[in-house]
């Protein structure tokens, strides 16, 4: 696509300082920004601060909340218990949803179409829903808060998930590539390990980054699984507010704690972003 | 189009996923149908007690209030972050730096873990301390703790602030997978925006849109943690969600035979409203599928020869 001739949705070329759409959709996103901006603009405030001015400008800056997260066990233990369960709970989901999106990508079986339709309504189904099960059955499996059971519990919804992007990114893959590969002698499992899978390494890529964000993001089912050893940042937090008025600035610290991981992994993937949230099928 | 070739050993490649998922979803799901047949007392004293705690939900007004109300919001979602979506999207930059900065500022709102965005949003719409707030009471009287309707508002502002992005990521998407040539045809028959919009894109868009609407649909239909973090479900329970409900039945108040009744049939409604969905979403992939296309075909036509590197 060459970007001097290039065309924009209306049809005509756009190269002047003011271009109204463009400022207009800046303009929007400034005032997207405006919750995400307070809260960091809170996190640098001590709470005296907070509650006896109002400012829209800081006046004082302390980074006495950052220093009570930092210093906290609790609260360094429960943001290292996040990330623990979402990395075991990205790389599982991905171990078991390579081979099977192959399989919808490459063969027919008897079954699939139902199989399909099956893995995707987990992904749909409310997280409620399991809250009692859950809590119950990874009690009598010992699974009970540890971050291998909030790992596992939220395969639920990874899984499928991870099934269904790949299947697409697979997809675009041509057949041929097996085939020739079958024909120079390669066994199915160093194809698929030495070759199959580099090729498609952005779409793993993709695909990674949507399932530690799913698992990044989710609170209620890893709430009702932990107690204390596994707790996640989320839990943490919500528990806090309820204990003896509610420290804002250590809040905000903690929230700001919690975007920064994904924004880091969003600026690796942002080309692809966009395809994996049309889950490879666009 | 090469055919996929049919072979049933391909089930050893599903099977690792078919044995987790269900692990994880089809054993707790018969551990909840267990639960709504049965009036559990105690270990050893349980009564078999049929449909009657399905007729208790079904006719619960609490649950049936929460039921219209979640369909309500999600009514709303759908009729405001759709097209806000399109319209954002469709201001997105398309090449260069700044795409790929609009791409992380767009997409940021979807990272940030729900309960965060919850109390990002009770900061920000406190009257004492937060700036939207502060800056609504200076125009007309706003409480999210007091007034329903305020909470209401809230709650729906918040979603659309939250996953809006996701539609017009997707629409975005849907966008740049347009060829460059549709466009040149619609400036040579000097086609207005309208039309350009009305003939061009929108029907490109069919499938993301779908996706867009059902992801949409399903989620707000669950959607528990950020109202519950900013309003609890209240004031009273004027935005309690079928979740928050079903969550307060089943932890709060440990009633598991009703928990479990409405767990089942509210997953029932969810999966016959994904069928629904994924039906309209596969129809254009089965074979002899016909495919609307008239529009684009008069475009074609005069764009000539154009039309030929899609």
């Amino acid at each position: 696509m060459t970007t001097k001739t290039e065309l924009t949705a209306a049809g005509k070329k756009r190269s002047s300082f003011f271009d109204f759409r463009s400022w207009l959709f800046w303009l929007i996103m400034a005032v997207w920004a405006l919750p995400v901006v307070w809260l960091v603009s809170m996190s640098f405030r001590d709470n005296a601060d907070i509650l006896s001015e109002f400012a829209v400008i800081p006046t004082s800056i302390s980074l006495n909340g950052y220093m009570e997260f930092f210093s906290d066990r609790s609260w360094i233990g429960s943001y290292m218990n996040s990330v623990t369960y979402t990395l075991l709970n990205t790389v599982m989901s991905l171990v078991v949803a390579l081979p099977a999106a192959y399989a919808f990508s490459r063969y027919t079986f008897s079954g699939d179409k139902h199989l399909f339709f099956w893995l995707l309504t987990n992904r749909m189904a409310p997280a409620a829903v399991f809250l009692l099960p859950f809590f119950q059955f990874y009690q009598s499996l010992d699974l009970f808060d540890t971050p291998f059971g909030v790992a596992l519990a939220h395969m639920l919804f990874n899984v499928p998930l991870a099934v269904w992007i790949l299947e697409g990114f697979m997809s675009g893959v041509p057949k041929q590539l097996d085939e020739i590969a079958e024909i120079d002698g390669y066994k199915f499992g160093r194809f698929f390990l030495t070759i199959f899978i580099p090729m498609i390494r952005s779409g793993i890529g993709v695909t990674a980054f949507f399932l530690f964000m799913f698992s990044w993001v989710e609170l209620l089912i890893a709430r009702t699984i932990t107690a204390t050893s596994a707790k996640p940042i989320a839990a943490q937090m919500t528990r806090t507010i309820s204990a003896s008025g509610i420290d804002w600035s250590l809040l905000s610290a903690a929230g700001v704690m919690t975007i920064i991981p994904g924004v880091i992994v969003i600026w690796f993937v942002r080309n692809y972003i966009a395809k994996g949230f049309a889950l490879g099928r666009v | 189009m090469d055919t996929k070739r049919k072979n049933n050993k391909a089930w050893f490649l599903v099977a690792p996923v078919v044995f987790v998922v269900a692990f994880t979803a089809i054993v707790p799901l018969m551990a909840v149908a267990n639960y709504s047949l049965q009036d559990i007392q105690g270990f050893d004293n349980r009564l078999f007690v049929g449909l009657d705690f399905f007729k208790l939900v079904a006719t619960d007004p609490n649950i049936q209030n929460a039921f219209m109300r979640n369909l309500w919001l999600s009514a709303q979602v759908l009729l405001i972050q759709i097209p806000l979506g399109i319209f954002i999207a469709r201001l997105m930059p398309r090449s260069g730096w700044k795409a790929s900065a609009a791409l992380v500022v767009v997409a940021i709102p979807l990272i940030i873990p729900w309960n965060v965005i919850g109390t990002t949003w009770q900061i920000f719409t406190r009257s004492d301390i937060g700036l939207g707030g502060v800056l609504a009471n200076l125009f007309f009287e706003y409480n999210t703790t007091a007034s329903p309707f305020d909470a209401w508002v809230t709650v729906i502002i918040m979603d659309t602030w939250h996953w809006t992005p996701l539609v017009a990521l997707l629409v975005y998407a849907g966008l740049r997978s347009i060829p460059q040539a549709y466009y040149q045809a619609a400036a040579i028959d000097s086609a207005s925006p309208m039309a350009i919009f009305r003939f061009v894109e929108l029907p490109k868009l069919r499938r993301v849109l779908l996706i867009a609407i059902l992801l949409r649909f399903m989620d707000s239909f669950m959607l528990y943690t950020e109202p519950f973090v900013v309003t609890g479900g209240g004031p009273g329970d004027s935005t309690t969600t079928l979740s928050i409900l079903l969550t307060t039945i089943a932890v709060g108040q440990f009633d598991v035979g009703v928990a479990g009744a409405f767990s089942l049939m509210y997953f029932l409604f969810i999966q016959i409203f994904s069928f629904i969905f994924f039906t309209v979403l596969t129809i254009d992939e089965r074979p002899g599928a016909t495919k609307v296309t008239k529009p684009k075909k008069k475009l074609f036509a005069k764009a000539g020869g154009a039309a030929n590197d899609n």
